[in-house]
């Protein structure tokens, strides 16, 4: 009885305490890359090339005065980052991190939960998610915010499309709708090499989920001077941030999951290469951060529904012909 | 049908695409710009006031302040206008260091411009890499005249100081590096089709409706006007160097792009013909209304020392007379217009703003358009709000 406690608590913290540490240092290796990319150092102050940064920048903001404007929507105002971090963090649940390991005896599954609706599980909290990007904006009581709410829901309403017709096709492929299940059948073949259009079409619609630039529109810093979390102060205006880079750690490890086979890898231990790929993905985005401008807001919406989707679809359809036909 | 209820959204006067402190005030339907007010007045320092209190030599530094993002060139236009009304020649060799200290402050404020007007659009990086050439301009200011952003080089009648070595070697290593820096520029815009899909048809100005409108510089040229005043009434031996004037087709956001990115080349190309072909002689014009007399000359004669003082201390007159002359600033023509009365300070002084009219084109420009692309109309205008406001 003990057993059935015990080790689902201490997967629980150590899950939860690795990954708010790596999504942590995701905003101290965004800002070094970003540096680096822009003849920069970035943060070099604290600690060894600012190593310490990310814990600087949580006690900084911990003690920063809490502003809520007059005309904000107070319990809504409140609620937002709240629903932001929550929503993004429970989505750590489902992740498969690496193939079972044996300590003292016992199988350990390195995944808190395999619900297997697990991917569906993802969209579903993810979508929910945005709410506090939307609801942010929107409370704030400023014309920025509200825009920046607006531009959020819209966007994020259509791009969950075609990332789901992509997931959909992985979920033809693989044959489950659980996250273990689909690294277990790229076993001897990655997704991305099956479904490579899949593949792109996920990866622009998650950067445009996350709100990142091209697709920042939210929080587009040049035209609506950060958007929806315009008015947020101190550990509010953090934990969206963290919940922003929660989903961008999310992100990377689904990409990692559905296309790049997981943990599946030669050599090293499965928990290796799967936060290689996740390091890789994230390095990814912030490469295309450094480089790209930002699309305006109406070519957004035509790519999604003029481009993306339809190409989700077809994708959906020729996948389902194919595996008629051969399999 | 009811009618659309638009929404009155404050840009500025702290904005971060607004460089500086413009405020526009755009009326809203969902996204697009129905109506757009462009408010001024936030930076306004009284310089043409100041200017009537001031002797000659004493406004030099004031007009560094007008466009301070290229300010050579504004030292330039006011001296040319009072050396007009006194008539005075320079010397060949401190018209082409004057014309040196022009390109390099058109090259560093298209360097502000490209950087902010990329990081309006959201690519970030451009700023780094303007910045990183903008700073070898800085060196070179500093090594010549001690300032680096606001060098007040120039003086009427010539310019502050000769050259030294390694102001030449300095300018040099500018002219072979930064075409080299201007293809990473391009590399990472011109044909990046994000880039061109957020240019490209925005903010459409024809060209008679742009002369009609005043605008002049790289905003005018874009629209397929090749007025440049460097061409048009050469000053400053500038008809002794080979450039072109570069000019766009649909005066979009792109073409007034396409025309500063070859305004940096040519820019550079002058600055290489001038620094090779310097001439020799003196720095300063032997008028000796305004050129006070050297140390030597001071100390030996007793009338050389009065004038010294005089001149210092007191001013140049100036004779009376009303003159008009225009040099060709980063942003566009830049007119000092300056009425004299025979005193050592100016009756008034005029400046021809070519930010003002630029500005003022903003309501033409923003209307139907969405609040993204303002941003990127408001860059590409180029707008610096010393100049609008003075």
């Amino acid at each position: 009885m003990g057993d059935l406690f015990i080790i689902p608590v201490i997967k629980l913290l150590v899950i939860f305490g690795v990954c708010l540490g790596f999504i942590t240092y995701t905003t101290w290796l965004e800002r070094k890359a970003l540096g680096h990319f822009q003849l920069r150092y970035g943060p070099m102050r604290v600690g060894f090339h600012g190593l310490l940064q990310p814990i600087a920048d949580g006690v900084k903001n911990i003690f920063k005065e809490e502003v809520v404007p007059e005309n904000a929507d107070k319990a809504v105002f409140i609620l937002a980052p709240i629903i932001s971090i929550s929503m993004a963090v429970i989505l750590l649940a489902v992740i498969p991190f690496g193939d079972p390991i044996t300590i003292f005896g016992k199988k350990i599954t390195l995944y808190i939960a395999n619900p297997s609706i697990g991917i569906l599980f993802i969209l579903a909290f993810a979508s929910i998610g945005s709410y506090g990007t939307i609801l942010g904006g929107w409370s704030s009581g400023n014309k920025y915010g509200y825009m920046g709410g607006l531009r959020a829901s819209a966007m994020i309403l259509s791009y969950e499309l075609s990332m789901a017709f992509a997931v959909i096709s992985i979920i033809m492929v693989s044959g489950s709708f659980s996250l273990v299940d689909m690294v277990a059948a790229q076993h001897s073949v990655w997704n991305i090499v099956r479904e490579p259009v899949a593949f792109v079409v996920f990866f622009i619609s998650g950067i445009a989920e996350l709100n990142r630039i091209p697709f920042d529109m939210p929080e587009a810093e040049s035209e609506l001077c950060c958007g929806y979390n315009i008015e947020y102060s101190s550990m509010k205006f953090a934990l969206f941030f963290l919940a922003e880079y929660t989903h961008m750690f999310v992100f990377a490890s689904l990409v990692t999951t559905l296309f790049l086979g997981g943990w599946h890898g030669p050599l090293l231990p499965g928990v290796v290469w799967f936060f290689l790929k996740t390091f890789l993905i994230i390095f990814l985005c912030i490469w295309i951060r450094a480089t790209i401008p930002r699309l305006r807001y109406d070519k957004i919406m035509k790519l999604e529904w003029k481009f993306l989707l339809p190409v989700a679809i077809a994708n959906v359809i020729v996948t389902g012909l194919v595996m008629a036909i051969f399999v | 049908m009811t009618d659309r209820k638009t929404i009155t959204l404050n840009m500025g006067p702290h904005h971060p695409a607004t460089h500086g402190v413009l405020r526009v005030i755009l009326e809203l339907d969902g996204e697009t710009v129905v109506d757009a007010t462009p408010v001024i007045g936030y930076l306004h320092r009284g310089i043409e006031k100041i200017c009537e209190n001031r002797n000659y030599q004493q406004i030099i530094p004031l007009t560094d302040r007008l466009d301070y993002a290229a300010a050579s060139a504004n030292n330039i236009g006011y001296c040319l206008t009072v050396e007009k009304l006194m008539g005075i020649d320079v010397p060949k060799r401190a018209q082409y260091l004057r014309v040196i200290m022009a390109e390099l402050a058109r090259i560093m404020g298209h360097h502000l411009w490209i950087g902010t007007h990329a990081l309006d659009i959201g690519a970030m990086t451009v700023i780094f890499y303007a910045f990183r050439d903008r700073e070898m301009i800085m060196a070179i200011n500093e090594e010549i005249a001690g300032y680096r952003l606001t060098p007040s080089f120039i003086r009427i009648g010539g310019v502050a100081r000769d050259t030294t070595d390694e102001f030449i070697k300095l300018v040099r290593d500018f002219v072979k590096w930064f075409p080299k820096a201007l293809e990473g520029y391009h590399t990472l815009l011109t044909k990046n089709k994000i880039w061109t899909t957020r240019t490209m048809n925005i903010g459409v100005i024809s060209a008679k409706e742009a002369i009609n409108y005043g605008l002049t510089g790289p905003s005018l040229r874009g629209s397929g006007v090749a007025y440049d005043v460097r061409k048009a009434f050469p000053y400053s031996s500038y008809n002794d160097f080979e450039f072109q004037v570069p000019i766009g087709e649909n005066g979009d956001v792109y073409d007034r792009f396409l025309v500063r990115m070859e305004e940096f080349k040519q820019s550079i190309n002058i600055i290489g013909q001038a620094i090779e072909n310097l001439p020799a002689g003196p720095i300063q014009t032997d008028n000796p209304w305004i050129s006070s007399p050297g140390l030597p000359e001071v100390q030996n004669d007793i009338s050389a020392l009065i004038r010294r003082f005089m001149i210092n201390a007191r001013g140049a007159a100036v004779p009376v007379g009303e003159v008009y002359s225009a040099v060709e600033g980063a942003k566009g023509e830049l007119g000092f217009y300056l009425v004299g009365d025979g005193s050592e300070h100016p009756y008034r002084l005029k400046i021809r703003s070519s930010c003002f009219y630029l500005a003022s084109a903003l309501p033409r420009l923003l209307v139907g358009h969405m609040v993204a692309d303002a941003v990127a109309i408001i860059g590409s205008l180029d707008v610096v709000l010393g100049e609008i406001d003075r």
